[in-house]
């Protein structure tokens, strides 16, 4: 029962992320009907700046916004240089394009920094506190907890509230009607890149710590989780990345613990599986979904 | 009959090829022939089909350990061992295809590339969760030079005979198949679904079929493979690895078999010479180099072909340009 | 003075054949003015082409006096033009109430927008009833005059529409134009209604432009077009 409670814990936290970087993932969809396969590559390129950052000035938190702001830009710049140079409506070529992507940054992180995993600190203490003799959530998994989910809240009353997210949400829906009504939508577009690109780089930022450490490839098994998460969900699905988020990351907990960490992604596969063969449209998907 | 004795004349030109090269080339070119058996199957299945599998790494690996299983089980002459290993690898891959393209039939683009991949990193954790001996992989029986030729070729170039020879029987029915109507259900599905329907043709089925047509050639690729090497392991199949399968198909042009060829030969032969290369280079350098350029020139490579030439192939280049001017939501009177 | 103004304008698909040749068009300051021509005589991509949805392939469109001419959609939008186009323009996937105000982001400040917002609810109430369904649930007349009322909203020099009494019973075609020739009037706004009912066209408009074969065909104030019966045989069909 203890056991169980603190995976229930541990879960929460890995889900959270999992929902973040999920969330990054729905947002460039939505933006640009594009699977950003290249979304962990470029947030571990903004993991980097901000680990370099740290390491300059001593301060995580500059190191944090370092990274966030790198991510951003990193996500316009690729939206600016490449995609937005491909054809429309072809689904094919902006994947392939974004796995060319993978490879670049991922080589060239490990030529510029080298392969090895370089540790880094975060900013809380990783010790559970002990409740009723039952290691829970420890001061970093609160702040994880409580940073992905201030993020989400405030990306979903930018979406839904502001003026601003009204044209990033018709720019999305229906570029034609949003540029009849004066919508600038290359802009929003690269504007949803970028967004995208700095949500997953808060989410990696936030896993990196807990783990082995930085590498070119640390992001990588993050990015494939939280790909079953947003299909699980429903890729156009912001609510969806964020239930199918926590349960999963629950799901991988809970098999992590009970039975072994390498069945953990064996479980998430299975899991995405199941979804995409009884709904193909993710669990929350409203309608059938929009045609890329 | 054009195809397959084109495919004939071309096996006697690369058997007889294989006398020109060192040992280290012949087991070079083993691992081309290897690579070129599965970059077909995908170049046709995303050329003509338009599904995207960044896995076929995988199927790859199904068909190795099936060929590592089933020639060690047989206990016979090796030219029976060696077709017990082919069938099952042949069996063992068409199976996981015959599964992936269930789910690929009701899946687009995004989704079906996704689930590929979550497949490649999923592999290691398979081989350690299933009888498949963990990150050590199994060992593959080894086939040595029969004694009426042992006097004439080194073992090297036996195996790239042998290469040569699967890759080819693997390869020619694809391209049979690519020609025929089969070939023609394909690119129907490919330009409009709804059309196909009308005309009778079941897009789930095609999809199936060209994703189990697409798996074959790529389990023996990995047989192939395991002959060469003697081994089956899940890091020789990592994403590294089933990315530049895909770099292969998009370089040689997508839905051409004889690109394949081209490009199995260049992502077999560029890393080896990229590391030849950061060898030179100083000491620090040089390891940070390794494995690593090859990389970065195939990104680089696949981002700039994509950009120059979306879609690859001229056909889906074709569709892209006639979809751009009729947008969906509108229609267009003239 | 013309509002808007357009010359040598030549447009085609791929590498087809142009569909608009050459053309020539004054709109009149004020005026509303029907575009009449047959299926496929290039009223749809005459629309687009002003708006820059379609790339010209030669030619000159001037807005008062400003040159549209390499401007993207979206500011030519700002710089004073509308559309409503053909079929279904709501976003399906917002409330008619933010389909509404997407139309005025740009032009009003937030109370103004408000106001401008509340002003398109009085002209339109059966919109006023339903401001937070979703687009998807309205039927075909109700998107026609959420799409009119979007484009009203940032108020427009020159609005054109494609055949906004498409698929509408002839209650609502009536109603709608019914606004549309009331706002123009109180609003001097210049209207280019692209219709193939060209009866009901005509009888809001005072001049009628007869499109065929990518070219201006006739050019004449709408009740001397209606009235000739060789070109109502012709390209009109009534």
């Amino acid at each position: 029962m203890d056991r169980l409670l603190f995976l229930l814990a541990a879960g929460l936290a890995r889900g959270a992320v999992l929902a973040l970087f999920a969330l990054s993932l729905v947002i460039v969809w939505r933006a640009a009907r594009v699977v950003n396969f290249a979304q962990a590559a470029m947030a571990a390129a903004a993991v980097y700046a901000a680990f370099h950052a740290t390491a300059a000035t001593g301060s995580y938190w500059i190191g944090l916004a370092t990274g966030l702001a790198a991510g951003a830009l990193l996500g316009a710049a690729v939206e600016r240089g490449l995609m937005r140079r491909l054809p429309a409506h072809a689904p094919l070529p902006g994947i392939i394009v974004a796995i060319g992507l993978v490879m670049v940054l991922q080589a060239g992180l490990a030529i510029a920094f080298g392969p090895e995993h370089r540790p880094m600190h975060p900013p809380f203490s990783q010790r559970p506190f002990v409740i009723g003799g039952v290691p829970l959530l420890s001061p970093y998994d609160l702040f994880t907890l409580g940073a992905a989910a201030a993020v989400m809240a405030a990306l979903a009353l930018l979406f839904n509230r502001t003026p601003l997210g009204l044209r990033l949400r018709a720019a999305a829906f229906a570029p034609e009607t949003a540029r009849l009504a004066g919508v600038r939508v290359p802009r929003m577009v690269a504007l949803g890149w970028a967004l995208s690109a700095a949500a997953a780089a808060l989410a990696a930022l936030l896993l990196v710590p807990t783990e082995l450490g930085l590498n070119p490839h640390a992001v990588d098994l993050l990015f494939v989780n939280a790909f079953a998460v947003a299909v699980i969900g429903g890729l156009d699905s912001p609510a969806g990345a964020l239930l199918a988020g926590i349960g999963t990351g629950l799901l991988v907990s809970l098999v992590t613990g009970y039975a072994s960490a390498s069945a953990a992604p064996l479980a998430v596969l299975a899991l995405m599986t199941l979804v995409l063969l009884v709904r193909p449209g993710g669990l929350l998907a409203a309608k059938e979904a929009r045609t890329a | 009959m054009k195809t397959p004795l084109r495919a004939l004349l071309l096996t006697v030109l690369a058997l007889g090829g294989t006398f020109g090269l060192d040992p280290f080339r012949n087991y070079q070119l083993a691992a081309a022939a290897a690579c070129f058996a599965a970059v077909a199957g995908l170049t046709v299945l995303v050329g003509l089909t338009g599904q995207l599998s960044l896995g076929h790494a995988v199927l790859m690996a199904a068909g190795g350990y099936g060929f590592a299983w089933a020639a060690t089980a047989v206990d016979g002459p090796w030219p029976l061992a060696l077709l017990a290993g082919l069938l099952a690898a042949a069996l063992a891959s068409g199976l996981l295809g015959l599964l992936l393209g269930a789910a690929a039939a009701r899946l687009r683009g995004p989704y079906l590339a996704g689930l590929t991949l979550a497949l490649v990193i999923a592999l290691s954790a398979a081989a350690g969760a299933l009888p498949l001996g963990g990150d050590q992989g199994v060992r593959a029986p080894f086939f040595p030079v029969p004694e009426a030729l042992s006097a004439l070729i080194a073992v090297e170039q036996w195996h790239a005979w042998l290469a040569i020879t699967v890759a080819a029987a693997a390869v020619t029915p694809l391209a049979v198949l690519r020609s025929g109507p089969a070939g023609l259900r394909m690119r129907a599905v490919l330009d409009d679904e709804t059309a196909a329907r009308l005309s009778g043709i079941d897009p789930g089925r095609v999809k199936t079929g060209a994703f189990v047509a697409s798996a074959i050639p790529a389990g023996l690729g990995g047989a192939v493979l395991a002959i060469a090497t003697q081994q089956v392991t899940p890091g020789g199949y990592g994403l590294a690895f089933s990315l530049s399968l895909v770099v292969a198909a998009v370089a040689g042009g997508l839905g051409s078999i004889g690109g394949a060829a081209a490009g199995a030969v260049l992502v077999t032969v560029l890393p080896w010479a990229a590391d030849e290369l950061a060898a030179l280079a100083p000491a620090e350098l040089g390891r940070r180099l390794d494995g690593n350029l090859a990389v970065l020139l195939f990104g680089a490579a696949l981002v700039a072909l994509t950009l120059a030439w979306p879609g690859g192939a001229a056909r889906l280049l074709h569709r892209a340009r006639a979809l751009r001017f009729a947008t969906p939501s509108t229609t267009t009177e003239r | 003075m013309s509002a808007l103004a357009c010359d040598g304008l030549t447009v085609g698909y791929g590498d087809g054949a142009p569909v608009i040749d050459g053309l020539h068009l004054d709109l009149a300051e004020g005026a509303v003015t029907a575009l009449l021509g047959a299926n496929g005589a290039g009223k749809t991509t005459l629309l687009r082409a002003l708006t820059g949805l379609v790339p010209l392939r030669a030619g000159r469109i001037l807005l008062g006096g400003t040159d549209l001419t390499g401007m993207s959609t979206e500011d030519r939008m700002r710089a004073g033009l509308g559309l409503v186009p053909e079929g279904r323009s709501t976003v399906v996937e917002l409330t008619v109430d933010e389909n509404l105000r997407l139309g005025g982001l740009w032009r009003h400040k937030a109370k103004a927008r408000k106001a401008a917002v509340e002003e398109m609810y009085g002209l339109f109430p059966a919109l006023d009833r339903r401001r937070r369904t979703p687009g998807h649930t309205l039927s075909g007349g109700e998107r026609q005059m959420l799409a009119l009322a979007r484009a009203l909203l940032a108020r427009p020099r020159v609005l054109l529409l494609d055949e906004p009494s498409l698929g509408l019973a002839p209650k609502a075609t009536a109603q709608l134009l019914g606004v549309l020739r009331e706002t123009a009037a109180r609003t001097g706004l210049t209207v280019l209604l692209a219709e193939q009912n060209a009866a009901s066209a005509l009888s809001v408009a005072e001049r009628g432009v007869v499109l065929s074969l990518g070219a201006v065909a006739a050019d004449r104030p709408a009740a001397e077009l209606a009235a000739d019966p060789a070109l109502r045989h012709a390209y009109l069909g009534f």
